[in-house]
């Protein structure tokens, strides 16, 4: 029960699963593995939006968790949203065990500008890390360089830096060092 | 402290309820949802909601905008957000005009709804300062404010009533925020001079020319801008108290015009020829020692004596731990008395980390502290989360001592501690360790350690 999973939903660049898995491995005590790719849930297709249902692709990634993992983290080249905001960049269960990060609106194509691998490489460390933040109980932070603070727009996820803050950072030990604290 | 602003979500469709639920509660806030506006309105009078979002059509029973009114009218202060369709944006603003605080329409920009929410909140916290402000403008100290079971304190208390007759000069020495003030209001109140003024001065506050004009009054034309006579406080306090804060840091001149007044009770006023007698009683207090003072030629040791005929010195907080809960319980009681708040304690375990902390500022630290708690609780118990930020910056020092424990033991913490060092970067703790990334959990995994 303390492996961190991390699936493909749909296609996804394979360098993609490189960037994650080694940002992953700086900051999470534990085993982490990849699970096989897994389609994108055809219920999650919202038409008159054009969008995927977040909650949809979440609700599969719960389905799909194998028994030894502690957390899933599901990454997606499509655009997410929720019924209430108009996209977002992911979304976590704040200390549950599922994640989604859209990679979506991190390419620069969107914003109509050539693409750019390394600040593409950039945004998806920041966003995963973000939401396996959310999934070790890790809420927004006030410090804009720190991966957990709330970004609502692409120049936002710019300026956070690859690494929680040191409060955060300490928030994360003491959940990973507690005898007594659950999962 | 997100927590201590709840949000509350209403609308019939479940997926939409949980979803911005979700979306919140990444950002920190406690968000409960209802289905509909009977629901939501069951939530309301049990909790103090913020923030409500209310969807605008719900079938069925309440629409949004009843659902509005019925939560102002249990909940007056509570902000709400109408939610709405692209196609019912004039009924949102129809909304708008019964109450509503603003209008959605969904789907909206995720920046737009953190701007609303911040904004909203923020108005909410001015109000609540506001409030607070308000409440200490007309907040008079009390000399019953003294509250302890310390003998040290006891006996001061006790010392207070045997010399509040007596004309004799007192010198309180004590951190700042021990309570100075309040044992001079004591020594006042207790003794023959009660109805007389009692005036209080801070001479650090203020520069020597000022000061002197504050202490001594002047006479018509005595500098630029002195129009007329003024009373200085020395006259004021005539028949009463004077209480000169902070007299370590007067300047060499004023010790020497307050050796005059202590020793004849007659002085001038600046710029006048002609001498003012009162009757007035000195209580001077210092947070310095000012027989070191004295020793560095920093302070007149002919006033030093003169003033110290009696000495209190007041204990630091922390010298009397267990005073902490009387004075928590104390002030809880009579800030939200005061603050309009129904809040019935501390609980035992937030009531622990105040005795634990080591309070610098003393009881002024304390009071204002419960005052911040009182202000964002939003239960009727303050618990250890309201201190929570007390906890973080009196901080946990990790200081290397060998102790008594296995070495299995000892390499659990030591694995904490580079952790720890290391800002919860497991990368760089492992190189610290020596170990690899996969030898350090599987470590945490043997000791049990969870995550």
């Amino acid at each position: 029960m303390n492996v961190l999973y991390l699936v493909a939903i749909g296609n996804v660049p394979e360098k993609a699963w490189e960037w994650i898995e080694n940002a992953s491995a700086e900051w999470f005590p534990l085993p982490i593995r990849r699970l096989a790719p897994l389609p994108i849930p055809a219920e999650a297709y919202d038409e008159k939006r054009r969008q995927y249902r977040s909650v949809e692709i979440m609700k599969m990634l719960a389905q799909h968790a194998p028994r030894d993992a502690t957390r899933v983290l599901g990454v997606t080249d499509v655009d997410l949203a929720i019924p209430m905001l108009s996209f977002l960049f992911g979304q976590a269960q704040l200390n549950g065990p599922i994640a989604v990060v859209s990679l979506f609106r991190l390419h620069q194509e969107f914003y109509g500008l050539p693409e750019d691998q390394s600040l593409l490489r950039e945004r998806t460390v920041k966003e995963a890390l973000h939401e396996l933040g959310h999934t070790f109980g890790l809420t927004h932070c006030y410090q804009s360089k720190c991966a957990m603070s709330l970004a609502t727009h692409i120049e936002l996820v710019d300026a956070k830096t690859e690494k929680y803050c040191p409060e955060c950072g300490m928030q994360l030990v003491e959940r990973f060092t507690s005898l007594d604290g659950g999962v | 402290m997100k927590k201590n602003w709840p949000i509350l979500v209403v609308d019939d469709e479940e997926v939409m309820c949980e979803s911005m639920a979700a979306w919140l509660r990444e950002d920190g806030y406690r968000v409960n949802t209802a289905p509909n506006g009977q629901q939501a309105l069951e939530l309301a009078q049990a909790t103090d909601y913020a923030i409500c979002f209310v969807d605008l059509k719900m079938p069925g029973g309440m629409d949004g905008i009843e659902t509005m009114m019925e939560i102002h009218r249990v909940r007056p202060e509570a902000s709400v957000i109408i939610i709405t369709a692209y196609a019912t944006v004039d009924t949102a603003i129809q909304a708008m005009k019964e109450g509503a605080q603003e209008y959605i329409v969904k789907p909206c920009n995720p920046q737009e709804i953190s701007m609303l929410v911040a904004r909203i909140l923020k108005l909410k916290k001015l109000q609540s300062e506001n409030a607070i402000l308000r409440k200490k403008l007309t907040r008079q100290y009390r000399h019953h404010d003294i509250i302890t079971k310390n003998p040290r304190m006891e006996e001061i208390l006790a010392l207070t009533q045997d010399i509040s007759s007596l004309r004799s000069t007192v010198l309180i020495r004590g951190e700042s925020g021990t309570g100075k003030e309040l044992v001079a209001r004591a020594v006042h109140c207790s003794g023959s001079r009660a109805e007389k003024p009692f005036v209080a001065v801070s001479c650090a506050a203020l520069t020597e020319t000022l000061l002197e004009s504050e202490l001594f009054g002047y006479e018509k034309g005595a500098f630029t801008g002195a129009n007329g006579q003024a009373k200085g406080k020395f006259e004021l306090a005539d028949g009463g108290t004077i209480f000169l804060d902070e007299i370590g840091d007067i300047s060499p001149k004023l010790q020497a015009d307050l050796l005059r007044v202590l020793q004849e009770r007659r002085f001038y006023r600046v710029g006048g020829g002609q001498e003012v007698e009162v009757d007035v009683r000195i209580i001077a207090a210092t947070n310095k020692n000012l027989a070191e003072e004295v020793q560095q030629g920093r302070f007149r040791e002919d006033l030093y004596y003169r003033l110290n005929v009696i000495e209190i010195r007041l204990p630091a907080l922390r010298e009397r731990r267990e005073d902490i809960p009387l004075l928590a319980e104390h002030f809880v009681h009579r800030i939200s008395t005061e603050l309009g708040k129904d809040i019935s304690g501390i609980s035992a375990g937030a009531l622990k980390l105040l005795i634990a902390y080591d309070w610098p500022g003393n009881v002024r630290e304390l009071e204002n502290v419960i005052e911040r708690a009182i202000v964002t609780c939003r239960n009727g118990m303050l618990e250890e989360q309201d201190f929570s930020w007390l906890q973080r910056s009196s901080g946990t020092s990790q200081n290397w001592e060998v102790p008594d424990v296995s070495l299995d033991e000892l390499e659990r913490r030591a694995i904490i501690i580079a952790l720890e060092r290391k800002h919860g970067n497991v990368k760089e703790a492992s190189l610290a360790l020596g170990i690899d990334r996969s030898t350090l959990y599987d470590k945490l995994k043997r000791y049990e350690i969870s995550h």
